[in-house]
């Protein structure tokens, strides 16, 4: 029934968005934590006629993606996930959030449950850039992935690929596919337990289930 | 608040609606059974339509309206001559599009702009109903829509919307007929009424009861209308519409029509010539025991009551689409209430937005001129306009 009439031409999407929306099979129900603006969602209810639901903390960002014709509620993921039943999504995505959230191993173990599957989305701080940062310069780093000084920064609980990996195995987690995401224009298609990953990869994008 | 200062208050109300719109009149052969037991037949239903009705009959938006208001949604008030209580949102072009959909708004049952109400006569005894009335709920007032709608052969409704006691009505449709809703906004209300608001409802009730010319009911017999009591009651009731940021905004200590204090007890504020005034003007179109029995149809409201207490058991399996809006200064049905009833849909797996619109004016905000709220409306109206297939 939520089936769109009319199919806008897809709005462009970052990379890492689109190799999300390419995980996604069509008319399946969706729950994007942290929509933001709704552009992902946008694209998944227009193109791929999924049953499409937002959850974000700015208030500013919901209203936006309500008067675009998304379903988005105001909430927390860190709070709120535990109100949803049990598999009630067939794919739960936290893009780029989760190093955000006060407890990443709640949130995962809540996204496990909630969704059949379930895509993550995170910058890897084990990239050698940011080593190098560390290491050599002495300063936390700043890159285009992770753009904000130490002081002010919303990423507080930030993680490299193999720390995720481990998080994945103590909530029960399955890895079903794994991306790496190479600059900010490429992903491709990693082995999660490989040593190369954890410092080439910029990010990784990681579609999960139940163990 | 002297009688000679207002004479108004002497006056008894207009007589209900010399021109309430479209009437349904239905007989003794469709009662409306009243959640308190009690059959109300004949039943009369007061309503106003507006845009056309397209040959699927798929694109009906019903409009409830809230404790004051009517079906008067986007037309000239026929005692006040005032505009519709929301024109700024329902008409040609404006986000609840006449030129799309076909908006209904019907006066509730209890009301007094022509549906049967407690003063409207009762045809056993030819006199004006007054206590003998039976006692309504929110429930009721949504049986009889839903009585109109089978009349107008609508079998589904594309969206249900509504503020304050039209919010409750708007939820009470969604878990009564879950079919025939395909999509709802409850605005600025709460699946509840709170203590607080019981408490401010009784005060309204007691300022009525206190009126001499009250006559325990049967004012209309002795041509009288406890205006006084009413109009006490719609200011005590006024304050809690608005916040205490707008009040001292638009009021301050200003005073009204002097330029000292007069050390005595006329209105020497301006908030208090204003909340007369409120007062004044609403005993014209209201009828008193008509306000006991809304107040009281939104006290007895509970939805989780009705379902164990579980508020989500109410949205069990519900397919149709939510999204409510609250505004962050109104206290009466504040945030929390609203995002209760989101929690609460959400934990049924439903289909549902909820907005907080940052505005300072109160639970009155639903009423205004409210640009956020109107791109609400606009986004989830044509979004499930979309998904039902209409053009």
């Amino acid at each position: 029934m939520n089936r769109p009439v009319t199919i806008k031409a897809p709005p462009a999407l970052r990379p890492d968005l689109a190799a999300i929306a390419e995980m996604i099979p069509e008319g399946t129900r969706v729950l994007d934590i942290g929509c933001g603006d709704g552009s992902l969602l946008e694209y998944l209810v227009r193109a791929k006629g999924v049953d499409g639901r937002g959850l974000e903390l700015s208030q500013q960002n919901v209203n936006q993606c309500v008067a675009r014709g998304l379903s988005v509620v105001q909430g927390d993921a860190d709070t709120d996930l535990s109100e949803y039943p049990s598999g009630i999504f067939d794919v739960v995505i936290l893009s780029q959030t989760i190093q955000a959230t006060r407890r990443p191993r709640h949130v995962l173990h809540e996204l496990l449950r909630i969704g059949r599957h379930t895509i993550v989305s995170f910058p890897n701080f084990g990239h050698w850039r940011i080593r190098l940062s560390l290491v050599i310069a002495g300063r936390m780093p700043i890159t285009s992935a992770l753009g904000h000084a130490w002081h002010e920064t919303p990423n507080i609980h930030l993680c490299t690929i193999s720390d995720f990996l481990s998080l994945v195995h103590e909530v029960g987690g399955r890895i079903e596919r794994a991306l790496a995401l190479i600059g900010n224009a490429r992903t491709r298609k990693m082995h999660p337990a490989a040593w190369g990953p954890n410092i080439f990869a910029e990010g990784a994008i990681f579609l999960l289930t139940k163990a | 608040m002297s009688e000679a200062a207002h004479p108004r208050f002497m006056r008894p109300m207009k007589a209900p609606a010399e021109n309430p719109g479209r009437v349904l009149e239905l007989g003794p052969e469709r009662p409306l059974v009243l959640d308190s037991g009690k059959r109300l037949s004949p039943l009369t239903i007061a309503y106003m339509t507006y845009g056309s009705l397209n040959e699927a009959r798929s694109n009906a938006v019903l409009v409830c309206h809230a404790l004051s208001g009517d079906q008067f949604v986007a037309s000239t008030h026929p005692v006040t001559g005032k505009p519709g209580w929301w024109d700024y949102a329902v008409g040609p072009g404006k986000p609840i599009n006449t030129d799309r959909f076909f908006v209904i708004c019907a006066n509730v049952v209890g009301g007094c702009m022509g549906t049967t109400g407690p003063a409207e006569i009762d045809p056993q005894t030819g006199e004006p109903f007054g206590l003998s009335f039976p006692l309504v709920t929110i429930r009721d007032m949504v049986r009889a829509q839903a009585l109109l709608l089978d009349t107008l052969g609508i079998e589904q409704l594309l969206s249900v919307l509504g503020g304050s006691m039209g919010g409750m009505q708007v939820l009470q449709w969604a878990a009564s007929y879950p079919e025939r809703v395909y999509s709802a906004m409850p605005i600025a209300t709460a699946a509840r009424h709170s203590a607080q608001n019981i408490a401010f409802h009784e005060v309204g009730r007691q300022a009525i009861m206190a009126d001499p010319d009250w006559k325990s009911g049967d004012y209309a017999l002795a041509g009288l209308h406890p205006s006084k009591g009413l109009a006490v009651a719609r200011m005590a009731a006024h304050i809690t519409y608005l916040s205490e940021t707008a009040l001292q905004r638009k009021f301050g200590r200003e005073l009204h029509d002097r330029n000292a204090l007069s050390f005595g007890f006329d209105a020497d504020f301006q908030i208090e010539s204003y909340l007369r005034h409120q007062g004044m003007t609403f005993v014209d179109r209201f009828d008193a025991n008509s306000y006991l029995y809304m107040t009281r149809a939104m006290d007895y409201f509970d939805l989780a009551g009705d379902y164990g207490g579980i508020l989500a058991e109410a949205f069990r399996g519900t397919k149709t689409r939510f999204c409510l809006v609250s505004f962050t200064s109104d206290w009466l049905f504040p945030t929390s209430e609203n995002k209760r009833i989101a929690h609460a849909l959400n934990a049924a797996g439903a289909n549902v937005s909820f907005v907080e619109i940052a505005s300072d004016r109160g639970h009155d905000a639903f009423l205004l001129e409210e640009p956020e709220l109107f791109d609400t409306v606009r986004g989830f109206l044509g979004a499930a306009a979309s998904a039902k297939g209409i053009k």
